[in-house]
C-alpha cells in the first residue's frame, strides 16, 4: 500500500519530509480508486477480484438451487421405481410449500454475501 | 354464477386502475418520471409493483387449472416462475441496474457498442413482448365470456383500452402505483375465498383429492359440452343424454356407454349419476385447453425430459422477459435492485401457496372441468360450487376482479416495455408524445392478432415466450455481464441461433410438423437444447472474432460490478441509454 495521508485532525504536527504521494491526487480519491477510474492494469485487477468474488457467490447460490430444487424431478421418480407406491404426498409438500422458503433463504444468503463482498471491496479500495 | 356481482367487481377493478393511474399522472411531471419513475422507487413499493406485474393470468387461473387436470407435477410452473427470480437475482439484478440502460436493447448497445446488436435485441424484445401480450388479451376474453356471456373479443378489447390509456397517460410512475395495488388485490382475491373454501371443505369431512385415478362425480351432475370432443370411457357408464353421442340423437334418454372412445357433439348435455368416474377428454392437438396443457404424454423418460425442459425455460427465461428487465431501472442503485428482488421472491412465493389449493379442491368439487376442458375456470366457479349462496357469489366476484387485475397488470407492464423499445428504436424522435403513439402501436398489434386468430393456444404462447427468452436474452445477459471476451458478432449469432431455434421448434410443433415420439417431445420443450445452443454459439463466434471485442469492455464491466459510491459518477435524471 502507498503511504497513508496524515490524519486531518492533527494538522499541526505534520513533519514534511517530501511531497506526500497522496498530495498529487485529487482530494477524496484513494490511490486504488484512481487506479480503477484511470483504468490502469492494477485497476483492472481490482475489478476482476470483485467480479470473481461476486461470481463465486452467484455460483454457490445456483449450485444450492440445482441441488435442492433441480434434483427433485429425479427424486420424485424414485418411489415408483423402487416399488414403494406413489411420490404424490412428497410432491405436494415439496413443490406446493417447501420450495418457496428454500428459494427465499438462498436468495437472502446471496444478498448478504454480495453486499459483504462489496463492503470488503470498498474498504480495500478506500484503504480503510 | 351471478353476473351482476361479477360485472360489478370487474368494473370496480378497471375503475380503480384508471383512478390510481390518474393519481400517478398528477405527480408524474418529467420525462424521467414517465419512463422510469425517476429511479426513486423504494424496495417495498417497487417489489409489490414487480410482483403485481409478474403474476399474470397464467398464475392466477392457469396453475389451478393445470393442477386440476394433471395433478401436483404441474406445480413446477409456479416453482419455476419463482426460481427464475432467484437466478435473475444472483446473475443479473445489480449489474443490470448499474448498466444504466433502460431496455434490454439499451443493455446490448451499451455493452457491445454496436447499433446492429441493439436492433436485433429490440426485435427480440418486441417479439417476446407480443408473444406474452397475446395470451393476456385472449385470457381476458375467455374470462369475461365465462363470467358474463359477453362475446370473446370484448374482454381483450376492455383490457387493451384500459391499459393503453393508463400507460399512455401516466407512464412508469403511475403504472408503479397501479401494479403495486394490483399485487395486493390479487393476493386478497385468492386468499379470502381460499379460507372460506378450506373451511367448507373441512366441514365436509375433508375428502381427499385423488390424482392417480380419474376424478369422480360427488353428486348428480349435468354437463353441457361446448365443442365436439372424443371422450374415453374406462368402465361401462350409464348416463342421461340430450343431444348427439356417436352420431345418434337422444332426448333426455338413459344411455349405456360401453368402455372405449365415444364422440360427443357440441351442444350435447350429459347427466352423470353420483359416483360415476369422469370420462377422460381425449388428447387432441388442435384443442385449446387454455393454460392447461399437459407436459407430455407417453413414457416416464419423456415426462422427465419435459419437466427439465420446463425447469430450464422458467429458471433462465425470467431474466429476459422485457417487462421484468425494465423494472430494474426504476431502483435507485444496484444494492436496492438486489434487495427489491429479495422482497419480490417473498411476495411471489407467498402468492403461489394459494393456486394449488384451488387446483386440489377443483379436482374434488368441479371434476367435470376435466371433461369440458374449461379447467382455467376452476378458480372462478369453486366458491359457487363449494360455499354457495350469496357468500359464494360475492367470493366468486372477488376472484373475477382479481383475475381481471392479473390481465391488466401484466398487460400494462408488457405494453410499457414494448412501447419503450418502439419509441426509442422505431419511431423517429423521442419525447412523451411519441411514447404515447408507441403505446398505441404496442397494444394494437397483439389486439389485432387476438381478434383475427381466436384459436392460438395460450399455454403455447406463454411457454414459448419463456423458452425464447431463455435461449436468447439469458446468454446475452449472463455472458455480457460476466465474460470479457464477448463480441458483437458472437452476441448476435447467439441470439439468432438460440432464440431462433427455440421459436422455430415450438412453431413447427404447433403446426404439426414434428414426428411422434422423441422428436415431438424435443421440439415441444426446446429449452434443454436451445439454451446450450445459444450459449455455445455466442462463445464460439466470440472466440473466433477476438478483434471485435469492444474497446470499452473493461470500463463497462467495471461500471456493472462496482458499487455506485465507488464510481462516484453523477446519477443522471434521464435514462442514460435513451440518449441516442
Amino acid at each position: 500500500m502507498p503511504v497513508e495521508p496524515t490524519p486531518a485532525r492533527r494538522p499541526r504536527r505534520e513533519t514534511v519530509t517530501g511531497v506526500p504521494r497522496s498530495a498529487r491526487r485529487p482530494p477524496g480519491h484513494a490511490p486504488a480508486r484512481s487506479e480503477i477510474s484511470e483504468q490502469t492494469t492494477l485497476g483492472h485487477t481490482y475489478v476482476r477480484s470483485l467480479m470473481r468474488s461476486q461470481l463465486r457467490a452467484a455460483l454457490y447460490a445456483l449450485a444450492t438451487l440445482a441441488l435442492l430444487v433441480g434434483a427433485l424431478p429425479l427424486l420424485f421418480t424414485l418411489p415408483p421405481a423402487l416399488g414403494h407406491g406413489t411420490a404424490q404426498p412428497f410432491v405436494w409438500a415439496a413443490l406446493g410449500v417447501a420450495a418457496y422458503p428454500v428459494i427465499w433463504l438462498v436468495a437472502r444468503w446471496y444478498v448478504r454475501r454480495a453486499e459483504r463482498n462489496e463492503r470488503d471491496f470498498t474498504g480495500l479500495v478506500e484503504g480503510r | 354464477m351471478n353476473q351482476t356481482y361479477a360485472v360489478a367487481a370487474v368494473t370496480a377493478v378497471v375503475l380503480a386502475t384508471v383512478l390510481i393511474g390518474a393519481l400517478g399522472l398528477r405527480i408524474s411531471r418529467t420525462t424521467s418520471d414517465f419512463y422510469v419513475a425517476s429511479r426513486t422507487v423504494g424496495p417495498g413499493l417497487n417489489a409489490a409493483a414487480i410482483s403485481g406485474e409478474y403474476l399474470s393470468a397464467a398464475s392466477f387461473l392457469g396453475i389451478a387449472g393445470l393442477v386440476l387436470l394433471q395433478g401436483p407435477d404441474m406445480l413446477w410452473y409456479p416453482v419455476g416462475y419463482t426460481a427464475g427470480y432467484l437466478v435473475l437475482l444472483v446473475l443479473v439484478a445489480a449489474p443490470l441496474r448499474r448498466s444504466g440502460a433502460y431496455t434490454l436493447s439499451d443493455f446490448a448497445e451499451a455493452r457491445l457498442e454496436s447499433p446492429e446488436a441493439r436492433r436485433l435485441a429490440s426485435l427480440f424484445v418486441v417479439g417476446i413482448g407480443w408473444l406474452y401480450l397475446l395470451p393476456q388479451l385472449q385470457g381476458a376474453g375467455l374470462t369475461l365470456e365465462i363470467l358474463t356471456g359477453a362475446p370473446e373479443w370484448v374482454g381483450g378489447l376492455v383490457v387493451a383500452v384500459v391499459v393503453t390509456g393508463a400507460v399512455a397517460a401516466g407512464g412508469m410512475r403511475s403504472i408503479t402505483f397501479v401494479q403495486a395495488f394490483q399485487y395486493w388485490l390479487k393476493l386478497t382475491a385468492l386468499l379470502v375465498p381460499a379460507l372460506f373454501l378450506v373451511t367448507a371443505w373441512w366441514g365436509d369431512d375433508a375428502p381427499r383429492a385423488r390424482f392417480d385415478a380419474p376424478a369422480v362425480f360427488r353428486e348428480h351432475t349435468t354437463v353441457t359440452m361446448d365443442d365436439t370432443v372424443r371422450v374415453d370411457v374406462d368402465a361401462p357408464l350409464t348416463l342421461t343424454v340430450s343431444g348427439r353421442v356417436d352420431s345418434t340423437a337422444y332426448e333426455g334418454d338413459r344411455v349405456a356407454l360401453a368402455e372405449g372412445g365415444h364422440l360427443v357433439e357440441a351442444g350435447t348435455t350429459l347427466g352423470f349419476p353420483a359416483g360415476a368416474r369422469v370420462p377422460e377428454r381425449a388428447a387432441n392437438g388442435d384443442d385449446p385447453l387454455g393454460w392447461s396443457q399437459p407436459l407430455a404424454d407417453g413414457s416416464d423418460g419423456h415426462q422427465l425430459y419435459a419437466t427439465y425442459g420446463l425447469i430450464l425455460a422458467t429458471f433462465l427465461g425470467t431474466m429476459g422477459l422485457p417487462h421484468v428487465a425494465v423494472r430494474f431501472y426504476t431502483s435507485p442503485d444496484g444494492r436496492t435492485a438486489r434487495r427489491t428482488t429479495l422482497v419480490v421472491l417473498g411476495l411471489v412465493g407467498a402468492f403461489y401457496l394459494l393456486p394449488p389449493v384451488y387446483g386440489a379442491l377443483g379436482r374434488i368439487y368441479a371434476p367435470e372441468l376435466t371433461l369440458t376442458g374449461a379447467a382455467d375456470a376452476a378458480v372462478l366457479v369453486l366458491p359457487d360450487r363449494v360455499v354457495g349462496g350469496t357468500a359464494g357469489e360475492l367470493l366468486g366476484a372477488l376472484l373475477a376482479g382479481g383475475a381481471f387485475a392479473a390481465f391488466l397488470s401484466t398487460a400494462s407492464g408488457l405494453t410499457m416495455s414494448v412501447a419503450g423499445v418502439l419509441s426509442q428504436d422505431v419511431l423517429p424522435s423521442r419525447g412523451v408524445r411519441h411514447f404515447r403513439l408507441a403505446t398505441v402501436l404496442a397494444m394494437a398489434v397483439p389486439l389485432a392478432v387476438s381478434l383475427v386468430a381466436t384459436n392460438v393456444p395460450v399455454a403455447d404462447a406463454v411457454g414459448l415466450a419463456f423458452a425464447v427468452s431463455a435461449s436468447s436474452f439469458c446468454p446475452l445477459l449472463v455472458l455480457g455481464i460476466w465474460w470479457r471476451r464477448l463480441t458483437p458478432p458472437g452476441a448476435m449469432a447467439g441470439l439468432v441461433a438460440g432464440g431462433g431455434a427455440a421459436l422455430t421448434a415450438v412453431m413447427a410443433t404447433r403446426a404439426g410438423l414434428a414426428p411422434e415420439g422423441w422428436p415431438h417431445t424435443l421440439m415441444a420443450w426446446p429449452a434443454l437444447w436451445s439454451v446450450p445452443l445459444g450459449f455455445l454459439t455466442m462463445v464460439a463466434v466470440s472466440l473466433a472474432t477476438p478483434r471485435r471485442v469492444p474497446a470499452g469492455t473493461p470500463a463497462i464491466l467495471a461500471r456493472l460490478h462496482l458499487p455506485e459510491d465507488l464510481v462516484g459518477r453523477p446519477r443522471p435524471g434521464q435514462p442514460e441509454g435513451a440518449g441516442r
